[in-house]
């Protein structure tokens, strides 16, 4: 690309990535166990499997995060035994991870230096520093400034700063970690372009993701972990269908993951009426039965989130009314809408659903326990205890016992204390945002199941997710939101990819974008 | 990922409960060394009137630290306590000299304590105002009217029926300590039998989600606080009966006492990990260690750099052992 990127790249070898029987042991477990497969220059490789299938332990060892327990990696005829990041990134590699690695009230250029600022006794050449870093955007994303601070940019304009960093330092082998998860479509096709143009130019590209559609896209070989163990690779694409790829990973078939069954619909429970708020351009109305399924699908910004806010009282809406069967409901706080029956299972679980360091038992019972204890606040040790371990058992929650702090839990696990917090609650409206995200398949298919039951029971259940197949798969009605607005209601019937796709595009890009 | 499946479980079981029982006793097992030892080391340590100084010594640091734990548990803390010990002295002297009740100096003192701990909770929960800036706040603003209040110098107290609290004496045992081991009680058994105490807990570990859970997090947080407000002028009271006079200069840097005796002794600085058993054994610590430092004769300068490389180790310690 650029001269003082060339002298560097030499240094590093230019062959494959070889790894060797790579086992990893935590106390107790066995992360990884024996993996061993080639990833090709010049090739994207995809890596697949459920969670907990051992992919994001590999990139920490690849990265220099974790020592591997047994067996080494080998770049090109080189053997590499990382000690530490800074091993890792001395050899060429780079790990682009979920959560980016920048300083976000620092500037871009700052940020693709730190480390090694060009500076003269101390004093920072501003100079060269903005040159320098323009040299490193060019190419990739043109529109930044260097001097914007990164906290400014996009979720994907940090991304492609953090891909420029790594370029600039030489890098051969470059792994991404879930790159997509937060990204719009459009940023997706320009990251797309971006992961093409690095096979073309000869890297290793390592690409982690759970999406279907993108592995397809992008990838020319994948391989599939299940349990920590390599299961297999498939080189040639073009052979492989999405059924094969899926029923190698979880090692059944998934035809009948979302178990829909048809619910006779009852009457209305929430009435939602020209509701605005923060978040929301155009008042929004629609209303949830009794005993229904309603899938709230939209891109990212689109203004899924920020209606859940509204109905769970977590945000005060500026215009509009809610009904709850029959009655005006007015939300000051989460608690009134507990209060009232609507339960929000929130976006994201690690920050706002679990309280990582208490116990399981302590995170399902947080809710129902001022309800059950004597004079308002003394904590009946005896109904906490039945109804953690009904929850746990009802649920199938997988922990070793009711006092296991949660945070040991895996994400599916913790998804569903949450949900056996509230049905230790009396419950009207379920509100679940994103209920699978990073969830494995397994406990998907059980997290389905609680979903048709609670609607079987007449609970309505309203269901925000961006997994088009999700939302078509469990959905009795789908509503599209894009831009803060309501875009459409299409029933389960007339659902397919495209409509819904086409609604929830802005309109003056969905030409560009839509496949 | 790492511990939900079921083939794992025998194996993984016992070494997590293991840690679990050290990260609980640790610290209390090392006070009771820490004592053993100073008793075999120390002559005279053992001896009933040391004894008597210990407890006392353990009392007022012992009282306030009880409810500093719920600061702490909840992610914040407070610094006005110093303050508020010195101006619930001075406040309880002055209405007592004022009007000959008892009764008024003491609630006085109480009502005092409890209005400066609402103000530090309601400018912390509803206006969102960092613990540390509001209590440093508060903590100056009190600590000036502990002055004022006195008129700069020592206000003494006459009535012989205040001198109780200090100096009394129930089956041998002096009422300080007694309230103490009352105090520790109470706030064990409110942290964890109590709604108030697990939502402590709750936002101290995920205040968001404690929120989305339906906590009434605004509330509770004010009550820490008021509490903590109550509890830290109690302590005063005790002091000023023990010293027969409140004394606004008194309780510099005891706020920092507080906190290194409760974060020596496991409490996380912040949030959502502390037990009574955890402000037991620090306070424990810190005391004994004091004493014995004092029978030994060892300077006040020397006593400072031991006290702070002790709390420095102690959470050394602590950060290896979550690795």
């Amino acid at each position: 690309m650029h001269a003082q990127l060339q002298t560097q790249t030499q240094h590093s070898t230019r062959g494959s990535l070889r790894f060797n029987g790579i086992g990893k042991t935590f106390p107790g477990v066995k992360a990884l166990d024996g993996i061993s497969f080639v990833a090709h220059p010049g090739q994207v490789h995809a890596l697949m499997g459920e969670n907990g299938a051992g992919k994001s332990t590999l990139l920490k060892i690849l990265g220099g995060a974790y020592i591997p327990s047994s067996g080494e990696l080998q770049i090109g005829e080189q053997t590499m035994a990382f000690k530490s990041t800074a091993d890792s990134i001395g050899s060429g590699v780079a790990v682009i991870h979920q959560e980016l690695h920048l300083v976000p009230e620092m500037t871009v250029a700052e940020n693709l230096f730190l480390g090694h600022l060009p500076a003269s006794f101390g004093l920072i050449n501003r100079s060269e520093l903005r040159h320098k870093a323009l040299n490193c955007l060019k190419g990739l994303a043109d529109e930044i400034d260097p001097q914007t601070k990164v906290g400014r940019l996009s979720l994907g304009q940090r991304q492609l700063v953090e891909i420029a960093k790594a370029l600039s330092r030489g890098a051969h082998v470059i792994a991404f970690d879930e790159p997509t998860s937060s990204l719009s479509a459009r940023e997706i096709d320009r990251l797309m372009a971006i992961i093409s143009r690095l096979r073309d130019e000869g890297k290793v590209v390592l690409y982690v993701s759970h999406r279907m559609e993108e592995v397809f896209r992008i990838c020319d070989a994948v391989t599939v972990f299940k349990d920590g163990r390599y299961v297999r690779t498939f080189e040639d694409m073009s052979q492989l269908t999405h059924d094969q790829l899926v029923t190698c990973m979880v090692g059944r078939d998934i035809q009948d993951i979302y178990d829909y069954r048809h619910r006779p619909r009852g009457a209305v429970a929430l009435k939602v009426d020209g509701l605005l708020g923060p978040g929301l351009r155009e008042p929004i109305s629609f209303e949830a039965h009794k005993g229904e399924i309603l899938g709230l699908f939209g891109l990212v910004g689109a203004g899924r989130t920020e209606l859940f806010r509204l109905l769970s009282g977590l945000e005060r809406n500026t215009a509009g009314r809610l009904e709850l069967r029959g009655h005006e409901l007015k939300l000051r706080s989460p608690r009134d809408a507990i209060a009232a029956g609507i339960l929000l299972c929130p976006e994201d679980r690690k920050k706002e659903g679990i309280i990582p360091l208490a116990s399981v038992a302590e995170n399902i019972n947080i809710s129902a326990r001022g309800a059950h204890s004597g004079l308002g606040c003394l904590i009946r040790g005896l109904w906490e205890k039945g109804n953690a371990e009904k929850q746990i058992k009802a649920l199938k929650v997988k922990t070793p016992h009711a006092g296991q702090q949660i945070k040991f839990l895996s994400g599916g696990n913790q998804q569903k204390a949450i949900l056996g917090r509230w049905l230790s609650m009396p419950m009207k409206v379920l509100l679940l945002d994103e209920p699978t995200r990073g969830i494995d398949i397994g406990a998907k298919a059980e997290i389905y199941q609680i979903i048709h039951n609670l609607a079987a029971d007449g609970i309505s259940v309203i269901v925000v997710s961006s997994d088009l197949m999700e939302v078509m798969g469990i959905s009795d009605r789908i509503l599209v939101l894009c831009e803060g607005a309501l875009r459409g209601e299409v029933s389960r019937d007339q659902a397919n990819e495209s409509n819904l796709l086409q609604l929830a595009l802005p309109r003056h890009r969905a030409d560009g974008v839509a496949n | 990922m790492m511990t939900t499946q079921n083939e794992t479980l025998p194996t993984e079981r016992k070494p997590l409960d293991m840690r679990r029982f050290l990260d609980d006793w640790v610290m209390l097992l090392a006070a009771v060394g820490i004592f053993v030892a100073c008793t075999l080391l120390i002559d005279n340590f053992l001896s009933p009137l040391n004894m008597r100084g210990l407890g006392l010594a353990i009392s007022t640091t012992g009282i306030a630290a009880c409810t500093m734990l719920y600061c702490l548990a909840s992610g914040h803390f407070d610094l006005s306590v110093g303050s508020v010990i010195a101006c619930a002295g001075v406040v309880a002297a002055v209405v007592m000299r004022d009007t000959d009740s008892v009764f008024l100096g003491v609630s006085a003192a109480l009502v005092m304590g409890l209005i400066v701990g609402l103000i530090n909770g309601i400018v912390i929960a509803k206006l969102r105002v960092n613990a540390l800036i509001t209590t440093l706040a508060t903590m100056q603003i009190v600590r000036g009217l502990a002055y004022i209040f006195a008129n700069g110098k020592a206000v003494g107290v006459s009535q012989e029926s205040f001198f109780v609290f200090g100096n009394g004496q129930l089956f041998g045992v002096p009422v300080p300590i007694l309230i103490t081991i009352v105090c520790f009680l109470f706030f064990g058994w409110l942290l964890n039998y109590t709604t108030y105490g697990r939502n402590t807990m709750a936002i101290g570990g995920n205040q968001e989600a404690a929120l989305l859970a339906g906590v009434n997090v605004d509330r509770t947080k004010i009550i820490i606080f008021a509490v903590h407000g109550v509890i830290g002028a109690l302590a005063g009271v005790i002091l000023a009966s023990r010293m027969t006079s409140g004394q606004p200069m008194i309780g510099q840097g005891f706020e920092l006492t507080v906190i290194s005796a409760c974060v020596l002794g496991g409490v996380s600085l912040s949030g959502g990990i502390g037990m009574i058993r955890h402000v037991i054994a620090g306070v424990l610590i810190l005391a004994i260690i004091e004493n014995a430092m004092n029978l030994k004769n060892i300077d006040t300068f020397y006593q400072y750099v031991i006290r702070g490389s002790i709390l420095l180790l102690a959470v050394v310690i602590d950060r290896l052992k979550q690795r």
